[in-house]
């Protein structure tokens, strides 16, 4: 059951290494300590009606044992806790200096998707960070609305975005694949649809990736029903006359894998869908239904699946 | 009738908080039901995401501050803590009896939203700005907000009653050091509420300025600070969870000893243990912002101080391991409910230290994992002790034995439940399952373990239900019980039961912590007046003996008054509300000038 999806047990990189181990030294101490309690717990039941302690002794002797089991073991045990991991493990999952790192990433949370931009590259995409493998990058979070967290379990801890600060987190993938993430922090309606996918490529094909995001659009068939629908009101699409910043960057819509931050996956029948009733999808979601013949319908998704 | 709407006898006051806690025990009950059957399954079509967050903010907001409070503080508080002193009543009957309206009036003003369909819906945390008019802008957060305020009123007063009661009113004799440990406990929760409700009280004040009047406390583009709330509120927060759980550690210190027919050993470090459980409680409550971004030197102090809290539980569960251990230990149900809870307070109180683990904590926080630790902590921890309170006072309060095998049965009934509920939520957290989801989808493969997690909680619901039936079967059906059946050693065992009125024909001299046992043999006659004797703080000599007020109105009427207030507060009638705050500082005024003749 662990390790399927987004388990913070399959890490991925050396910080979430760090963290999964922490996790299994700390379950196998408690363990012990549970099945002692349990123990203790069951001869008290199995010796009911009779009035010594199992190994003999009275009360002084069970003071004493209070004190020693009650005080010096878990004294002994939380320290040792407390210097492995808050000053120890502690270093691997803080804020990496941006010296260390060789991409800087600026994640903005919004409700309920996250707008995803890249130093020196015109426009955003979202929901879809995509990072070369084994390297280090340097995570910038912020939030346009409400308090958001960014988690992505595999490859490090979370981070919380507020308004009015700026958060860093360091991400790094040892090997090429697709990582799942969630906000964290609950942010109304549609907080449980609000994925944020790693993606860890290869250095070429990232470099490659990014080159394509920052062209502008080419196609144009289409584009005059999206602007009279409505659909520029808040939506951009870099190369034409669509700017505006409230909902996703479209530009490259078609080559993203999921719609709506992960609540569907981004093939014909549900790009159709969502568009005639964002509502039925995502209730809740900012996008409102807008009144659309089907053959209107039809056209927009003609439109959106050239965005490449 | 009206001699419960004007009655100031504690006990009596205490049956009106029992009956009320218990039918938001039952809200909340169905409120996590719903939610239950919505995440059963994968894509759960049953609620929508609206109705579900409302459920799940009254589900937290109604368990803590409407059945578990009250509960605590209020039923068993109000009806246990005089008769433990030895003492008449509560210090002051008449506030006593304004606590109890004052709960209802904002019970009841909370549960109004419920049915208006505009319940708060931010989570019980209801961090801002998501509790702010831009994104909230019905009055869900208004209720949130001013309820809150209302209950802490009521909170406060009985907090103050209880600690002037524990320090004037207990037996002669009964110097600080022998006092029962549940009064201690009572002691520590009274003063935790007395310093974590200005804090809460203050943050839900300054929402509710930014919310009606424009205010920018926590409005970071004009200078604010999000982060304000958050400290704030853990402020409150923190020390809530150990207001919560002393009770059930002061209910366990009851139990224990009498089915081990033996005294607590270590009874000092245990007494010092519950005082120094709440007293760091009010350093740790940055543990819950470990995410936010906090300097990493501020982490590493509040994590410490988790770190430290530990302690003090750890040696209370020891010092109640070795009691039943050195004791010829009945397992009879209040035992087994302790018995369970010990388990459970283990569970949770392993994975609550793995979170001072700081970067632990950062991976885990805001998912399943942590739902699974807190629900181990209050319903394993502090309800199982509550449910085992119920049967072992419940002789004391009806005169009537419940049925012993049902009770039984039902404990094993609620502990299974309890487990299968609420464990797999660790499973699904570390599976990465985020907390506050309405639904997920098919493809993480947590629907297995959240199946299960619903069947628990009917099977947790069919457990509940078997108490509750016992209890309310035994109380017309019982055998008589006599005044002590269990031969407890603290005093409400040495009046006949149920107590009467004035609770002791007269009041005992007490010699040591379990006078009931130790029986001493001088009392002090104050006679079957409405009287009762103080003593002093520390030693318990004999001060004077005090005139008991008698039961009267003016606590209900004042109670409604402030009710009215809340809701012109909440439908933003400002000048209304402020012509009722000042009727009820008039009534406060009429409750002075009016005060009737002693009954005799």
């Amino acid at each position: 059951m662990i390790g399927s999806g987004q388990s913070p047990l399959t890490p991925h990189s050396h910080a979430e290494h760090d963290i999964a181990l922490l996790w299994w030294v700390m379950f196998g101490v408690a363990c012990v300590g549970l099945t002692f309690i349990a123990v203790l717990l069951l001869l008290g039941w199995i010796r009911r009606n009779r009035e010594t302690l199992p190994f003999g002794g009275d009360e002084r002797t069970a003071t004493r044992l209070v004190v020693g089991l009650g005080i010096a073991t878990p004294v002994i045990l939380l320290s040792a806790l407390f210097v492995w991991s808050d000053i120890f493990v502690i270093r691997s999952t803080a804020a990496p200096s941006p010296k260390s790192t060789a991409l800087t990433v600026h994640v903005i949370g919004h409700q309920w998707f996250w707008e995803i931009r890249y130093d020196g590259v015109a426009g955003s995409t979202v929901n879809e960070l995509h990072i070369p493998v084994r390297t280090r990058v340097d995570v910038i979070g912020t939030t346009a609305d409400v308090i958001h967290s960014i988690w992505v379990p595999e490859l490090n801890r979370k981070a919380d975005v507020i308004p009015g600060r700026t958060s860093r987190l360091l991400l790094y993938a040892d090997r090429v694949g697709t990582y799942l993430g969630q906000c964290s922090e609950f942010c109304g309606l549609q907080h449980a649809h609000m994925q944020l996918m790693v993606i860890a490529q290869p250095r070429a094909k990232f470099e490659e990736w990014l080159r394509s995001q920052g062209r502008p659009a080419t196609a144009t068939g289409g584009f005059a029903l999206f602007q009279q629908k409505g659909c520029a009101n808040c939506h951009a699409i870099r190369g034409t006359s669509a700017n505006a910043l409230v909902g996703p960057d479209l530009t490259h819509v078609a080559a993203r894998q999921t719609l709506a931050a992960g609540t569907i996956p981004n093939d014909r029948e549900h790009l159709r869908e969502f568009i005639r009733d964002p509502q039925a999808i995502k209730p809740g979601a900012k996008m409102p239904q807008l009144p659309q013949a089907p053959s209107q319908t039809d056209a927009l998704v003609r439109y959106l699946e050239s965005l490449k | 009738m009206l001699g419960w709407l004007t009655t100031v006898d504690h006990k009596r006051i205490g049956l009106l908080y029992f009956f009320t806690s218990l039918a938001f025990l039952g809200a909340g009950g169905i409120e996590a039901l719903l939610m239950r059957t919505q995440l059963a399954q994968p894509n759960g079509m049953l609620l929508s995401p609206e109705t579900y967050n409302q459920l799940m903010t009254m589900h937290g907001v109604t368990m803590i501050f409407l059945f578990v409070i009250p509960m605590t503080t209020g039923a068993f508080g109000n009806y246990l803590l005089p008769l433990m002193l030895g003492a008449r009543d509560m210090a002051f009957p008449r506030l006593n009896a304004l606590s109890y309206w004052l709960f209802l009036g904002a019970g009841l003003f909370l549960y109004a939203s419920v049915f208006m369909h505009t319940a708060p819906d931010c989570g019980w945390f209801c961090y801002t700005p998501l509790n702010t008019s831009s994104y909230d802008p019905g009055l869900n957060a208004d209720f949130y907000a001013l309820g809150l305020i209302f209950t802490s009123l009521s909170t406060s007063a009985g907090a103050i009653n209880i600690i002037v009661t524990s320090f004037k009113l207990r037996a002669p004799g009964m110097s600080f050091n022998r006092m029962p440990l549940m009064v201690f406990a009572l002691l520590a929760v009274s003063f935790s509420l007395i310093f974590a409700l200005p804090p809460l009280t203050s943050d839900l004040v300054f929402l509710e300025l930014q919310r009606k009047l424009g205010f920018h406390f926590f409005d970071a583009a004009n200078g604010g600070d999000p982060l304000l709330w958050q400290h704030l509120f853990w402020l409150f927060g923190h020390p809530e969870v150990y207001i919560i759980i002393l009770p059930a550690m002061g209910i366990a210190t009851s139990i224990i000893p009498t089915f081990s027919r033996r005294k607590m050993i270590a009874f000092p470090l245990v007494a010092l243990a519950e005082l120094l459980v709440a007293f760091i409680g009010f350093g740790v409550w940055a543990h819950h912002m470990f995410a936010t971004g906090l300097p990493i030197g501020v982490l590493i102090f509040f994590a410490a101080a988790s770190m430290m809290v530990v302690i003090p539980s750890t040696i209370q569960i020891y010092a109640w391991l070795f009691t039943v251990n050195l004791g010829r230990p009945q397992f009879r149900a209040p035992l087994l409910f302790i018995g369970g809870f010990i388990a459970l307070f283990v569970i949770g109180g392993l994975s609550g230290i793995m979170f001072a683990a700081i970067p632990f904590d950062q991976a885990t926080t805001d998912t399943y994992f942590v739902v699974a630790h807190f629900h181990f902590i209050i319903f394993g921890a502090a309800v199982f002790p509550i449910l085992g309170g119920m049967y072992y006072w419940f002789p004391k309060v009806t005169g009537r034995m419940y049925h012993e095998r049902w009770a039984q049965a039902s404990f094993w009934v609620t502990f299974v439940g309890t487990i299968v509920t609420f464990f797999p939520m660790h499973l699904v957290g570390l599976d990465g399952m985020t907390r506050r989801v309405y639904t997920y989808h098919s493809g993480f493969g947590w629907g297995t373990s959240n199946l299960v997690e619903t069947i628990g909680a009917f099977v947790l619901t069919l457990g509940l239900l078997m108490i509750f039936g016992n209890l309310a079967w035994s109380r017309f059906n019982g055998p008589p019980s006599g005044p002590d059946p269990f031969h407890g050693g603290t005093l409400e065992w040495a009046t006949s039961s149920p107590p009467p009125p004035y609770n002791f024909a007269v009041i005992p001299t007490v010699s040591t912590p379990y006078p009931n046992w130790d029986r001493s043999e001088t009392v002090v006659d104050v006679g079957e007046g409405h009287e009762t004797s103080t003593t002093t703080v520390r030693d318990g000599f004999v001060d004077e003996v005090v005139k008991m007020p008698s039961e009267s109105g003016w606590p209900i009427v004042v109670a409604a008054v402030v009710s009215i207030f809340f809701v012109m507060l909440l439908t933003s009638h400002i000048y209304v509300a402020a012509i009722f705050a000042g009727l009820s500082t008039l009534a406060l005024v009429g409750w002075h000038v009016h005060e009737p003749e002693q009954a005799s």
